[in-house]
């Protein structure tokens, strides 16, 4: 499967990421109907589901190139955004493998993965070809790589990347390459507990949502990983919307106009999968994010009604905690046109195969 | 690295004791296997000429090892079976099903020293505990307490290991538990694994000499299993009745007999499978229903939760 990356955009600066009409189609919508509903939303992570997105665990886009650049960005002003604590080496390792030989076995043209044997001490050779990349070392031997493993291969892959701990009956965040977060950081979370990392979000924990989740992933099965959408909204394409840089992007949400809410509003859809870890029982948390504008949404009929009605329902405290305050009204107010009030179907289906030109 | 159930070619099997049988378990494919962390357990597909059995034992090959999968079953004379089918049925080339590796005997990351005392057999999950350890570096002790004419079988898993003592029960070589728990440095780590009643007697000990109670590790045999007692279900809305046997969910039963029922995460925490139960009493195993929902006794999620005895009837 060929990929036609889009290495020269940026998701900074100039903001000049964009969504071919592919990849509007495949947008991981995630309101499957009219009114907002909070709820643990945990399936299998199968490869299926109403968006692309699902059809492999680890999924490559047309933004891969640009994203792994923006990355390395934010590492170089801030390499606290990648903190492994010691005892998590062997889920370091369990990471690099689970994700060379994801990407080698379902991206053959893009990746390449060569192995002269399985267990640690083996020399393995991995082929990047989108970021020209061929290494060599050992498996098992963080010396003969150029960094460590975990943040080794987290720089070769979109998203963000947590490795949580299992002991005590709890899980604790103890590894994390985090720079395309929703305004949380990983410098205050490492170390923390599950319940210690979730105390501001406002209103799960009195349903004991977050007892059951943190039971449920303690029984996470090797094999078995499963996957939630969650999200929020970003004004410009940006990855890096952490508390570091808050004074370059928090500014920007003031200047949201009913006219240009359009462009500047983006829907921010977080993929998020949880897998075993097999060496270390560890559980590594990816969090995958993509980024859509109201009007590359508002080309999908369907997407641009329902997600003026969800918003429309949202209780006031999570606007706040989302941190759509400030522009909201503006938001709605541009959505307002593409929505007629006409009966939507349930899921979160596209329900169309081709777009209108722009 | 996504499946549920795998198909497992014996490849060797040989008595290393009267009593302990050890089996190597390729993939019938002759692909690779899933790896496996220390401590972690394969759960065998025993199919009987009467029955099924679904038994759960720890996986003593070297962690990450993707060519074999290695056990050691103890046939015990009072099982419900699988054992004695291990020692009498399993011959090298039979084809087994099993499920993928589980884990709920994983070492702590975070310990400064691991301290293991393992009775009889027990000592299986601490085989790859020590093959970990030595690609760590974790300071560890293992002591072994077993018959002393079993004092040599484990030897070809611990050759070149140091830091295990083996201790039977004669004076001058028995295992003084409270004297070894006073002499650990804070930061230590205890498991056990043997029979139930040495189990106990070390947990006992550990609290006594203020052990926190975070601090201490057991592995109880056959605490993987899920399933239980067979039971029969009366589908309201359906009309029919299903038995759901000992090795199945009551979910599973009911798919299998061609009743959708909505489901989700399948393990008793997302709430979809969530069903009125009209008449009987439930085994609530999930971690969805409130204590006051369990004390009314209205509801159930089939994925997990069983009867408490006799039948249930569900409006499904």
């Amino acid at each position: 499967m060929s990929i036609a990356f889009k290495p020269e955009e940026t998701f900074r600066g100039d903001y000049s990421y964009r969504n071919s009409d592919a990849a509007v189609l495949r947008f991981p919508f995630p309101f499957p109907e009219d009114r907002y509903m909070y709820s643990v939303n945990i399936e299998p992570h199968v490869r299926s589901g109403p968006s692309d997105v699902f059809l492999r665990p680890f999924d490559v886009d047309e933004h891969y190139i640009a994203e792994c650049r923006d990355k390395a960005i934010t590492l170089e002003r801030d390499p606290g955004r990648c903190q492994v604590l010691p005892h998590m080496m062997m889920a370091q390792w369990d990471t690099l493998e689970l994700l060379m030989e994801s990407l080698s076995a379902d991206y053959p043209e893009q990746f390449s993965l060569i192995k002269e044997g399985d267990d640690f001490g083996s020399r393995w050779t991995w082929i990047n070809r989108p970021l020209g990349i061929e290494q060599s070392f050992i498996f098992g031997n963080a010396e003969t790589l150029p960094c460590e493993p975990f943040e080794y291969i987290t720089r070769q892959a979109q998203g963000d990347f947590a490795i949580c701990d299992q002991r005590d009956d709890n899980l604790y965040m103890d590894a994390g390459m985090v720079t395309s977060q929703a305004d949380w950081s990983l410098e205050f979370d490492v170390g923390m507990s599950f319940m210690e990392w979730h105390g501001p979000v406002p209103l799960a924990h009195q349903s004991g949502v977050f007892e059951r989740a943190l039971k449920y992933l303690l029984m996470l099965r090797l094999g078995q990983p499963v996957r939630r959408l969650n999200w929020t909204m970003s004004i410009n394409p940006r990855l890096d919307t952490s508390p570091e840089s808050y004074p370059e992007w928090g500014p920007d949400r003031a200047s949201v106009t009913p006219d240009n809410a359009g462009q500047k509003v983006h829907l921010r859809v977080e993929l998020q999968t949880l897998w075993r870890l097999p060496r270390s029982n560890a559980i590594l948390f990816p969090i995958r994010c993509y980024l859509a504008s109201l009007e590359d949404l508002a080309r999908v009929p369907k997407w641009g009604a329902r997600l003026h009605r969800v918003l429309s329902s949202l209780p006031p405290q999570l606007v706040e905690y989302k941190g759509l305050t400030r522009y909201l009204p503006a938001a709605l107010e541009w959505l307002a046109q593409h929505d007629d009030g006409r009966e939507l179907p349930v899921g979160t289906e596209a329900g169309i195969t081709t777009l209108s030109p722009r | 690295m996504i499946g549920e159930t795998l198909r497992l070619k014996v490849a060797a099997a040989c008595a290393i004791s009267p009593s302990l049988r050890h089996l190597r378990l390729v993939a019938a494919d002759g692909g690779k296997l899933p790896p496996a962390a220390a401590g972690a357990h394969l759960q065998l597909v025993l199919k009987g000429a009467t029955r099924t059995h679904r038994n759960a034992y720890s996986l003593i090959s070297r962690p990450g090892a993707r060519d074999a999968y290695e056990i050691i079953v103890r046939r015990v004379p009072a099982s419900r079976g699988g054992s004695a089918f291990i020692h009498e049925q399993i011959k090298v080339g039979d084809v087994l099903e099993a499920g993928w590796p589980g884990n709920l005997f994983a070492p702590v990351r975070t310990a400064r020293r691991h301290l293991m005392i393992a009775g009889g057999i027990g000592i299986t999950p601490f085989l790859s505990y020590l093959a970990d350890f030595a690609f760590g570096g974790a300071d560890y002790a293992l002591h072994l307490c077993c018959r002393e004419d079993e004092q040599h079988v484990f030897d070809p898993w611990l050759a070149g290991k140091s830091g295990v003592s083996v201790h039977w029960d004669t004076d001058g070589r028995r295992l003084d538990i409270p004297a070894l728990l006073a002499a650990q440095p804070v930061g230590t780590h205890l498991y056990v694994c043997g029979p139930a009643a040495m189990n106990d007697e070390v947990l006992e000990l550990a609290a006594a000499a203020g052990w926190p109670a975070s601090h201490v590790h057991c592995e109880h045999f056959g605490s993987a299993l899920s399933g239980g007692e067979a039971f029969h279900a009366f589908l309201a809305k359906s009309g029919v009745e299903v038995s759901v046997g000992e090795d199945e969910s009551l979910l599973e039963a009911i798919e299998r007999i061609g009743v959708k029922a909505p489901c989700l995460c399948r393990g008793g925490a997302c709430g979809v499978c969530v069903t009125p139960l009209l008449e009987g009493e439930a085994e609530h195993r999930d971690h969805y229903l409130s204590a006051a929902e369990r004390e009314a006794g209205r509801l159930i999620l089939p994925c997990v939760s069983r009867a408490r005895s006799g039948r249930l009837v569900l409006d499904l």
